[in-house]
């Protein structure tokens, strides 16, 4: 036996793979609650209600799914040109640490002014936390995912840091947060009333801008050449070091904005709690997206709605709320496979 | 205190020892995945799992052994999964590790919730004591260092020599390093493969779910959610600064501990009273970035590390 | 050979077929092998040899027919049978691993895996009286990433023969040899045939099939096309029974030289790991001349190839690209300057197989003619590829195809096409037709010699003696990274570049390793 590639797959077979993946978690996950006692449908459905039930929870859903967004399109960008970035954890927490610091500032700036310095500030701190990864691994050969991991690690602590030091709100009755952002460095609400923030009307015109990059532009031409084969890409002239960097800082970038939303559009103020695991769950929603960027809008949905669904589906149903989480690695590991399986077929010799 | 008393303290060194321990096992079992050809990033997930296995198994009742046991088991079946996916399937090693990270934590955090549904602080467990060898564990300093550790510690030190053996003297060790160095070598002597490769990978997950046990039964008594604590992936930064050998790799494990000691030391001295005592905490993570780039230009590196075997290819 | 007609018969092949979907690779073929014969197995690429040993080793399974080794029916898909019953098999590319050791690489695979020990001390003894008794010289102990192509192969024979292999089956063994590394590989073989050992000998080279032969059997499509006694046939009728017509490889008249293009003076550039890098050479490519380089594979090839590619710089010497010497020196300077660059490998640094042909064709121009300001201008890009499809004859489906799906000679089309549409004036053609089939080989040259005649100074890299004798101007040897001078058409017979490509006569024209510098 052996795998055969696909000449040319049909349109059916490509589209195959997510929902291969879906329905393989939605098996599991019914398992694993009945494992815990629950009625797999009753569990279920109240995820699917708990996400999409009421105005309320829908737009919870659509402002979780906006951090992975962009997380998820970071992701995309770096694995498409094969640059291994785990990191967008660390680099959300620079996006925020930077947002902070300028927006609790006195810099006495307007709205108009300080939003988009806040958020290019988010995007270069994300940046040149991943550049530093990127440069150990052009230049010395040093594996990024173990350099990236272990950023994330130094990075959270650094934060802690602050918090507890030059950071710390000195009204904060001694917990470690940070001051709230000036009323001018707030992303405002997208309809009043609502609690649906900016930053998802950013993340979607960011999906959308990386999508340009990718078709139209000699960069994404570069970043697919570079990620699919190096040596060629070398060979043929294209500057290989360069784009994995200028990879890095667009990565770096989309995750250090993630930061600066949900500090900006959601929370207001700077917690060592503010990512519950987003760089992480980055790596999932792109690949359900099959690193496509407008993919990525639609699996940081699928996402969100499981984690938003899972959390009301625990309070009612009792199953413990990890649940989401296992759906998502165990949808992570079908895609892979499932794309595989679209990709080749089996052949007996 | 001063840093040579600390260096000269044979407490120093016991804890450095006992800090080594889990990397020990995890090291070994990425070592053996990475000499095979395969690079297991499942290794925090596993260590996670197996901490947990170990600990849930002796609160059940088991014997120490026996949670020591389970938690191989655990490791092996995760094993099985990351290798199904990485070697005949040859999907990225990268994608399937990371996911097999995220899988079995969350698969563990959700047990442990149905399992003890209503607890606020973990139960304990009584964990392997300390074991002074007899005569040896007179020794000075290296007496109360090496020879008065806890049985799994012995363990660890005993894995380390017969995974060398293995791998060196025994006609099984060579075909998993060749494995890892030119798979074509080892297809064209009617070996397969992928079963080697899928073997290695089992045993060395076994192997990585037993350092994760060593927390919750030797070095803890009980299981918290962080315990882990990126752990694994200092060891996949030990398995290059060990230059993918077993008797580096625990040198290289030992070091580090030691480092770890001493951070923790320091932070009770004055230099602790001065510097945050984040700074000391990030000191592991950023040695093993160090490691990692000072080792990167060696080139031990198995040729085959990362590269799927296809039979049908040329 | 009368004698080995009443000899044993040691494998025997009887209607063996194999198709792959549409592809017939092996049809009806049958023939016997006897103990102490060389049965020369001679066919184009895609003739069908590889497909036949790998069903001999069971990594195919036949559709129909069988085999036998010493009488007894071999069990069809067991890859360690054909090994245990005594068949080893010196592949093309050799299946060792580098960081190994000698002695583990022979070893490997030789004791069941659950074998307590290795036994290194016997293990050597016994490959130290090998070696000694077949005049394989070689290092138990060295690692066989420190060795010479030519000891790689003698660590593969005493593989084979470590497992008292009773049949020897060497594909292309002479591909990476020099004339006399490839003597002395046949006097080995002569000893071991005369105790007893039974050969199958693959190869293209008619002048080494007829020399250590005793029968030869042709495959054409799949088919075993024609069985000679080799002292029955000659080098002519084997040619015409391999390609099944006769076949006229396009004549290249000589060609006065024009002016030096590219001149390289005293240039050196560092060893890559086991491979040589520069050692203080000069060479230059003249206008309307094809300069060939012949030379053993890894004695430098892969250095100058870099160099005039971009990929490194010169780290002593002087390189003078139209008289002036370039300050910037990278792939894309190489491609403005006017190199064409075929390179060795079109499936891993030609090509990226995952790209359709448009990608692939606008690989090395995308910035320069296929977008604006960054933005790519696609429709032109198509339409370019749409052209060389045409122009260079592309046998596909069209430009939206992954290019992986096409055939060697197709892709190198599309390479040739690529570059050549640039009308440079240097052309780079590092091993241009290696694994093609004849019609893309001679389509191929004839496009280098029409390049050629445009005034194109041409650096054509083979190991192929044959393709460097027939189609160079001038010709250096390049050995351990040292230039031997430059000789030209016909002055030179094989035998006395063979002893240039063995390292002979650099020293007594004064070619050392340090240059003239150093000395």
């Amino acid at each position: 036996m052996r795998l055969e590639p696909i000449a040319s797959p049909s349109a059916a077979r490509r589209i195959m793979p997510p929902v291969l993946a879906i329905l393989a978690t939605v098996l599991v996950a019914s398992l694993l609650a009945m494992v815990a006692g629950g009625n797999p449908f009753a569990v279920l459905g109240l995820i699917l209600k708990g996400a999409f039930g009421s105005k309320f929870a829908l737009l919870e859903t659509l402002n979780s799914a906006t951090p992975l967004i962009f997380t998820g399109l970071a992701i995309a960008v770096a694995f498409r040109a094969k640059l291994w970035n785990i990191g967008a954890e660390a680099q959300l927490y620079a996006g925020a640490v930077l947002t902070v610091v300028l927006g609790t500032g006195a810099l006495g700036l307007p709205a108009y002014l300080l939003l988009p310095l806040c958020a290019v500030a988010a995007m270069l701190a994300g940046a040149m936390l991943l550049l530093g990864p990127a440069l150990l691994k052009t230049r010395l050969g040093v594996d990024e995912v173990v350099t990236t991991l272990l950023f994330n690690f130094i990075f959270l602590l650094f934060v802690s840091y602050l918090l507890e030091g030059p950071l710390k709100d000195p009204m904060g009755m001694g917990w470690p947060k940070s001051a709230r952002l000036l009323p001018e460095a707030r992303l405002p609400r997208i309809v009043e009333g609502l609690r649906l923030h900016w930053g998802f009307a950013l993340a979607l015109i960011a999906a959308l801008v990386i999508w340009v990059i990718n078709t139209r532009t000699t960069l994404g031409y570069e970043m697919r050449a570079v990620g699919q084969n190096a040596q060629a890409a070398a060979f043929a002239g294209i500057p290989v070091t360069r784009v994995i960097l200028k990879t890095a800082l667009l990565s770096g970038g989309l995750a250090g904005l993630a930061g600066f939303s949900e500090v900006s559009g959601l929370k207001g103020s700077l917690t060592s709690d503010l990512s519950p695991g987003f760089g992480y769950t980055g790596i999932v929603v792109a690949m359900l997206a099959l690193l496509h960027p407008l993919g990525v809008v639609l699996a940081a949905l699928f996402v969100a709605a499981i984690f938003v669904g899972a959390d009301s589906m625990s309070r009612a149903a009792g199953v413990p709320s990890y649940l989401a989480d296992i759906m998502l690695a165990s949808a992570l590991l079908f895609m892979v496979l499932a794309i595989l399986l679209t990709k080749f077929r089996l052949r007996r010799d | 205190m001063d840093l040579l008393d600390i260096l000269l303290s044979a407490s120093f060194w016991a804890a450095a020892i006992r800090i080594a321990s889990p990397l020990i096992f995890a090291t070994l079992g990425e070592l053996i995945c990475e000499r095979a050809g395969v690079l297991n990033l499942g290794i925090e997930g596993i260590m996670v799992a197996g901490a947990f296995a170990g600990w849930i198994a002796v609160w059940a009742g088991l014997p120490l052994w026996g949670g020591v046991a389970v938690a191989m088991l655990t490791g092996m079946m995760l094993g099985l999964v990351h290798s199904i996916l990485s070697v005949p399937f040859g999907l990225s090693q990268h994608v399937v590790g990371i996911g097999l990270t995220l899988l079995a934590t969350s698969l563990t955090f959700y047990t442990y919730r149905v399992v003890l549904p209503e607890v606020s602080s973990p139960p304990k467990i009584t964990a392997f004591q300390p074991y002074e060898i007899p005569l040896l564990a007179d020794l000075p300093l290296v007496g109360p260092a090496l020879f008065s550790q806890t049985p799994l510690t012995y363990a660890g030190f005993i894995l380390a020599a017969l995974t060398a053996l293995v791998l060196y003297r025994t006609p099984l060790g060579l075909a998993v390093r060749a494995a890892g160095e030119n798979p074509s070598a080892v297809a064209a002597q009617g070996l397969s493969v992928t079963a080697i490769r899928m073997g290695a990978v089992i045993v060395g997950s076994g192997f990585m779910a037993v350092g994760g046990a060593f927390l919750t039964l030797s070095a803890f008594d009980s299981f918290f959610f962080d315990m882990v604590n990126g752990r694994g992936w200092i060891c996949i930064a030990l398995v290059v600064f060990g230059a993918w050998r077993p008797g580096k790799a625990v040198l290289g494990a030992i070091l580090f501990a030691a480092f770890d000691a001493l951070q923790i030391r320091l932070q009770q001295t004055g230099i602790g009273a001065v510097v945050p005592y984040q700074v000391f905490l990030m000191l592991p993570y950023f040695l093993s970035i160090l490691a990692l780039v000072v080792m990167s230009r060696r080139a031990e590196v198995p040729a085959a590390l990362m590269v799927p075997f296809n039979k049908g290819e040329r | 050979m009368s004698t080995t007609q009443k000899a044993q018969v040691v494998l025997r092949l009887q209607g063996v077929t194999k198709r792959f979907g549409p592809v017939t690779a092996n049809e009806n073929v049958s023939f016997d092998l006897h103990r102490g014969e060389v049965i020369a197995l001679l066919g184009e690429n895609g003739a069908g040899k590889t497909t036949l040993m790998n069903i001999l080793f069971g990594q195919y399974t036949a559709d129909a027919g069988s085999v036998e080794l010493f009488g007894v029916p071999l069990p069809p898909g067991a890859p360690r049978a054909a090994l245990d019953a005594g068949v080893g098999m010196v592949h093309q590319h050799f299946t060792l691993a580098d960081n190994l050791a000698v002695w583990e690489n022979i070893v490997l695979g030789v004791d069941h895996l659950t074998a307590p020990s290795l036994k290194p001390r016997e293990v050597k003894a016994r490959i130290r009286d090998l070696s000694q008794r077949f005049h394989l010289k070689v290092d138990p102990d060295a690692r066989v990433g420190q060795l010479t192509v030519g000891e790689r192969q003698r660590v593969e024979i005493l593989k084979a023969l470590y497992r008292d292999a009773r049949i020897l089956i060497l594909d292309e063994p002479t591909a990476v040899l020099t004339p006399q590394e490839a003597e002395a590989l046949f006097a080995t073989l002569r000893e071991a045939i005369a105790s007893g050992l039974a050969v199958i000998f693959i190869s293209h080279k008619l002048h080494e099939v007829m020399s250590i032969s005793h029968r030869v059997i042709v495959l054409r499509h799949g088919k075993l096309v024609a069985e000679r006694a080799t002292d029955t046939t000659n080098r002519e009728e084997l040619a015409a029974l391999m390609v099944g017509a006769e076949v006229s490889a396009p004549t290249i008249a000589a060609s006065p030289p024009g002016a030096p293009l590219l001149s390289l003076r005293a240039v050196s550039t560092p060893d890559q790991g086991a491979a040589p890098g520069l050692k203080a050479l000069d060479l230059d490519l003249c206008a309307g001349q094809i300069t060939g380089l012949a030379g053993v594979s890894g004695n430098g090839q892969a250095a100058l190839s870099d160099l005039l590619s971009g990929l490194i710089r010169p780290a002593n010497g002087e390189m003078q690209l139209h008289g002036t010497t370039p300050h910037r020196w990278s792939p894309r300077t190489a491609i403005a300057n006017g190199i064409a660059r075929i390179p060795e490998d079109r499936h891993k640094t030609g090509t990226i197989a995952d790209f359709d042909l448009t990608e692939n064709a606008i690989l090395e121009t995308y910035a320069t003619r296929f977008s604006r300001r960054g933005w790519m201008n696609w429709p032109k890009a198509r339409a370019f590829a749409e052209s060389l499809i045409k122009t260079y004859d592309v046998r596909c489906p069209g430009p939206d195809i992954r290019i992986r799906l096409l055939s060697g000679g197709n892709m190198q089309k599309l390479i040739l096409g690529r570059v050549l549409e640039e009308a440079p004036d240097i052309i780079l053609a590092n091993q241009p037709v290696r694994g093609l089939d004849i019609g893309a080989v001679n389509y191929v040259h004839s496009m280098l010699a029409q390049a050629r005649d445009r005034g194109a100074a041409v650096l054509l890299i083979s190991e192929d003696l044959d393709e460097i004798m027939r189609l160079s101007d001038v010709t250096h040897v390049i050995s351990e990274g040292r230039l031997s001078p430059a000789f030209a058409r016909g002055t030179m017979r094989p035998e006395e570049l063979g002893s240039w490509m063995a390292g002979h006569g650099f020293d007594s024209h004064g070619i050392t390793p340090g240059g003239p510098d150093a000395a």
